[in-house]
């Protein structure tokens, strides 16, 4: 899916926990995440700090928007 | 008693020329020639090349009907046992001509057949309808394509059942035969992990397909003005899935508007996946559909816009060829509405 979007000329940035499938598949900009059953959150947190591990990683998707990639990118979080 | 063959080569193989020659038109002739002779030598009188056909590259390319109506009639006087085609390398034309004249022989005749050519050869698209064996990319590989082909094909003529490609050496047809392996699965998961592991070699039992690749999308230097619309594999749906996303192989994708959502609620929304423990998503969605930050981020100045409609499937056990055909039609839905960024999630 993050091919045919990309193919159409709109960028993508895959937010996955398991980036080896990621880069098997092809995404370019990928940006792992904490578990399979929560890429965005950590149930183990207080909510304040599952909030702001959140913000933290999309904050780090946004940014990999702006950052020209030659090929797939697996960008440090 | 021998078994009869009767085998297609091109005008390169029969010495009439090369590329200069390629226009000549079908021709038949008695016994074996050029590679029909290395066939000949490994049957060891079994089989016979009994006829041979050679027809030019171009003239196939050119005239499909007419040559393939020449060669079945030709084939069909004959009465073969087996029809060999090839083996083509990485001859383009040629390998086409050879997996196509062989896929009518087949069908048309019911007659076995076999051809060989490189894995990349345009004529390998039709592997799963032809039996090919695999060669090398030119006819350097010649002194191994003879024998593997000369023995496939006496199996074929003697209607003996394959084994598997990699046995047989033929190009994997899709084909599934199932068997009882000596060891399970755990035992030879754990075999496989440990070959890995001190590097040695391993074969797998599940090959990935492969994958094509797009290039990576312009880098969008300002994102303050750009519109970010959040796609997910996660499953997220509105609460009691009302479209009936299906909780693996998906047949479909959801697409919900998020206007006036500041943040994804467990009384509003849930996840329709049944590949991974959904306890978490359902108490918060936003954990696989981030709407909560982004919804702050808008109002930050972070990003431009929060798209106000985001994508969403299954993608447990769901087939690539789905996935592709989901998100083909949703990134014209996107594209339509100016959506300039996507964030895809993947549980």
């Amino acid at each position: 899916m993050v091919k045919e979007v990309e193919r159409v000329g709109i960028p993508v940035v895959h937010m996955c926990t398991i980036t080896p499938i990621s880069l098997t598949v092809g995404a370019n900009r990928i940006i792992p995440t904490i578990a399979i059953p929560y890429p965005l959150g950590n149930p183990t947190l207080e909510p304040a700090d599952e909030y702001a591990l959140r913000y933290k990683l999309v904050s780090k998707a946004i940014e990999a928007f702006t950052i020209p990639v030659e090929q797939q990118t697996v960008f440090d979080v | 008693m021998s078994f009869r063959v009767v085998h297609y080569i091109n005008q390169f193989f029969a010495n009439i020329g090369g590329e200069e020659m390629a226009h000549v038109a079908p021709e038949l002739r008695e016994g074996a020639v050029g590679p029909g002779m290395a066939f000949n030598q490994q049957w060891k009188g079994e089989a016979e090349v009994v006829k041979t056909i050679v027809c030019g590259d171009s003239y196939f390319a050119e005239h499909e009907k007419e040559a393939k109506e020449q060669v079945l009639a030709w084939v069909k006087e004959a009465k073969p046992d087996l029809f060999i085609a090839g083996p083509a390398f990485n001859a383009g034309r040629y390998g086409y001509a050879c997996a196509n004249v062989a896929l009518a022989v087949k069908t048309e005749l019911g007659i076995p057949v076999l051809t060989g050519m490189y894995v990349e050869n345009p004529g390998a698209d039709l592997k799963d309808k032809v039996l090919m064996v695999a060669t090398a990319n030119s006819a350097a590989g010649m002194r191994k394509a003879a024998p593997a082909m000369a023995k496939l094909g006496l199996k074929l003529a003697k209607g003996e059942p394959l084994a598997a490609s990699c046995v047989d050496g033929y190009m994997p047809n899709g084909v599934r035969v199932n068997f009882f392996e000596k060891e399970r699965g755990a035992k030879r998961a754990v075999k496989m992990l440990i070959a890995k592991i001190k590097d040695e070699a391993f074969v797998t039992e599940f090959p990935m397909p492969n994958f094509d690749r797009v290039e990576p999308g312009k880098a969008i230097p300002d994102m303050s003005k750009a519109v970010v619309a959040l796609c997910t594999s996660g499953g997220i749906v509105p609460k009691g899935n009302p479209d009936h996303i299906e909780s693996s192989s998906a047949s479909h994708y959801g697409e919900y508007d998020i206007t006036g959502w500041d943040a994804l609620t467990a009384e509003g929304w849930q996840t329709a996946h049944g590949g991974y423990d959904p306890v978490y998503a359902n108490a918060d969605p936003n954990r696989v559909l981030p709407v909560d930050v982004l919804r702050q981020m808008e109002k930050e100045g972070k990003i431009g816009k929060l798209h106000n409609k985001f994508y969403t499937t299954v993608g447990n056990g769901t087939a690539v060829a789905s996935s592709k055909k989901f998100a083909e039609e949703y990134a014209q839905k996107l594209l339509k509405d100016g959506v300039q960024a996507v964030i895809m999630t993947s549980t």
